[in-house]
């Protein structure tokens, strides 16, 4: 209810499990990893770090399409491009880095460039040897890029398939451009072969460590985030938009500028969720753009059940743990069919997915002891229990 | 804010529309409509299935624009043709739908803390906070529609009657100066229906109100000037018994 404390609306049971649970593994992890002699049955590899630090950047991606889709009915299928631009600002910087230590060690050029013949930098990457100006174009890139294509759908109200396809092609065509060698990022091969960040080495144990607990920080953050803008009454108008947009726009509200704000915020999210993966799994390239990239992180969020924040996260690590577990055996090439056949299995067994599934159980068993004391304290009057509707 | 120059219009109406036409894939859905209303009065707007009823809330809610003719707002204060929705809704019409249309995930008081005047702008509802004031004031709208026993209820588990109750404390919580109010008896039971009819009777103390509906029973209940469409233009206007006795009104509804 709207009546309650901030923070504890802010912070429910959920939510504070969530942010607990995370800290325990920020901090179990790296003291394992590092502390732990290796041999020993708590010890945990880096390879462990280094997976659950992608995981976590998962997570953090998976958390923003939630707030989109799971609030205001925004279905993006191309939240990946977000994610991917975040990373290759991180990337840039992380090539700039690598000074004359690259094949060519030209001081200046990374490798690429030099390979193809360019005599200077271009402009765009002027400035991405300074970490903190890498950090905030990490933030102002695809939140801009979210905010001109935003406020061009918006306005002219494209609502639901129609939005999701465009989506989808705003990736696909970012996905062109990149592959191109004369755009500048590296075309096909990326931006690779990072060695330090921040003066550390990034294959280090210490500097994995370091980006897992950062992670763990950034998707702590983001998650308060969210859950401040959706227990606020600007969440409350959000939930108005997606059950019933004209309904919100005949009350007065703008509905375009409440899509713009969330899907910006949303795609600074995934921004930085991007930067946090590259230096963690050591390329950027633009595979990341894919459709078929962005389409797999809403099924993590339908997974872990939409409009929960919490089950987004889970979705995406559990969907991610199966592909790494399935990937990995004799069941690889099967990998795709598996993730098809989780998406349906979702959608017609689990339409909550599995926190959306739990919370509903819990209502439901809060509910029928409550008709029963209702029951016990009254003779007559069956108490109905309020039962809310699915509004799908 | 498209304000009308003083020249171009004086009325003393709050709601003036002349020569409204709207077309639709060259169907004619409104056909030169001219009416007005005048402040603190309660309007019916009668008409068989495809006189336009509808279409003209759109056209008065800026959700249709019209291809020829004049709305205006307030004395032709505002030219309603060139605003949108959303600043229509500001400028003081609120608008109930025929099917009822509340947020069914939010309780009953959230629905109301959403329609109550307030800066409706992103910032603003990013860090607001509830005050008794504004508490206070849906108890109020509860009161009046008399739901204040469900301000916890889920709306979506409202009935059918509730939730047309609901829309319209929805619309009072705005505080607006013109309520239109579609087809607001629709579905409901006899008792249902009288007690809407005194609601609104009772809105109307200090709103103009202008309401849509099919059942005549309920608009005879109403007691008010009656305005009767027909393929998108006004058919007859006066009491619902001159109305109802207009040769051409029962050639139309009887389609002889």
């Amino acid at each position: 209810m709207m009546t309650s404390h901030p923070l504890i609306r802010l912070l429910d049971r959920g939510s504070t499990l969530f942010l607990v649970l995370l800290a325990a593994f920020a901090i179990a992890i790296p003291v394992s990893n590092l502390l732990m002699p290796e041999g020993s049955a708590l010890h945990l590899s880096t390879y462990f770090v280094a997976l659950f630090g992608k995981y976590v950047c998962y997570g953090l991606l998976a958390l923003s399409i939630d707030l989109i889709w799971g609030y205001v009915g925004i279905l993006s299928l191309g939240h990946g491009a977000f994610f991917a631009l975040g990373g290759y600002a991180m990337g840039m910087y992380l090539m700039r880095q690598i000074g004359t230590r690259g094949v060519y060690a030209n001081p200046i050029l990374p490798d690429f460039m030099v390979f193809l013949n360019w005599s200077e930098l271009p402009f765009f990457w002027y400035g991405f040897n300074s970490f903190a100006y890498a950090m905030l174009m990490v933030l102002l890139v695809p939140g801009l890029l979210a905010f001109v294509f935003g406020w061009f759908a918006f306005r002219s109200r494209v609502t639901g398939v129609y939005l999701s396809i465009i989506t989808q092609a705003m990736t696909y065509a970012l996905l062109l451009g990149f592959f191109r060698n004369n755009f500048g990022f590296g075309g096909n091969n990326g931006l690779t072969d990072f060695k330090d960040i921040l003066g550390f080495n990034v294959q280090a144990e210490g500097t994995r460590n370091a980006l897992l607990v950062t992670s763990c920080i950034a998707l702590a953050v983001c998650f308060l985030i969210c859950r401040a803008i959706v227990t606020s009454k600007f969440g409350k108008v959000l939930i108005g938009i997606r059950d019933a947009e004209s309904r919100t726009r005949f009350l007065g509200y703008r509905v375009e500028a409440y899509k713009l704000f969330v899907f910006t915020v949303s795609a600074c999210m995934a921004g930085v969720a991007g930067a946090l993966y590259v230096p963690q799994v050591g390329i950027i390239n633009p595979g990341e753009f894919a459709p078929g990239n962005s389409i797999e992180a809403v099924i993590w969020v339908a997974v872990g059940g939409r409009g929960t924040l919490t089950g987004a996260v889970l979705g995406a690590f559990v969907v991610n743990y199966a592909k790494t577990f399935f990937t990995s055996g004799a069941l690889a090439p099967y990998w795709l069919f598996m993730l098809g056949g989780l998406f349906i299995g979702t959608t017609l067994f689990l339409p909550r997915g599995i926190i959306g599934t739990y919370n509903n159980w819990r209502a439901g068993h809060a509910d029928k002891a409550e008709a029963k004391a209702a029951e016990g304290a009254s003779a007559g009057g069956g108490a109905s229990p309020a039962q809310p509707s699915a509004a799908e | 804010m498209a304000t009308v120059q003083a020249d171009r219009k004086t009325t003393s109406s709050l709601l003036y529309l002349d020569g409204i036409s709207v077309s639709f894939d060259g169907f004619k859905a409104l056909n030169e409509l001219s009416f007005i209303v005048e402040p603190g009065e309660m309007r019916a707007i009668i008409g068989p299935n495809g006189a336009g009823k509808t279409t003209m809330m759109d056209v008065i809610t800026g959700k249709t624009r019209p291809d020829e003719g004049d709305v205006f707002f307030e004395e032709g204060k505002y030219d309603l043709s060139k605003l949108d929705e959303t600043e229509i809704a500001t400028l003081g019409i609120g608008r109930k739908f025929q099917k009822p249309t509340v947020f069914e995930m939010h309780t009953v008081e959230d629905n109301l803390q959403l329609s109550l005047k307030n800066d409706r702008s992103v910032k603003a509802t990013l860090f607001w906070q509830s005050s008794a004031e504004q508490e206070a004031r849906i108890d109020q709208v509860l009161d009046i529609v008399r739901l204040k026993h469900l301000r916890a209820r889920v709306a979506g588990s409202l009935s059918h009657g509730q939730k047309q109750w609901l829309e319209i404390a929805m619309l009072l919580a705005q505080d607006p100066k013109l309520l239109l109010v579609d087809e607001p008896v629709a579905g409901m039971t006899d008792v249902e229906t009288m007690q809407t009819a005194e609601l609104l009777r009772e809105i109307n103390k200090t709103k103009t109100v202008v309401v849509v509906e099919h059942d005549m029973a309920f608009v005879r209940e109403l007691g008010v000037k009656v305005t009767c469409l027909h393929e998108g233009s006004v058919l007859a206007e006066g009491s619902i018994d001159q109305v109802s006795t207009n040769d051409r009104v029962v050639e139309v509804y009887l389609g002889r």
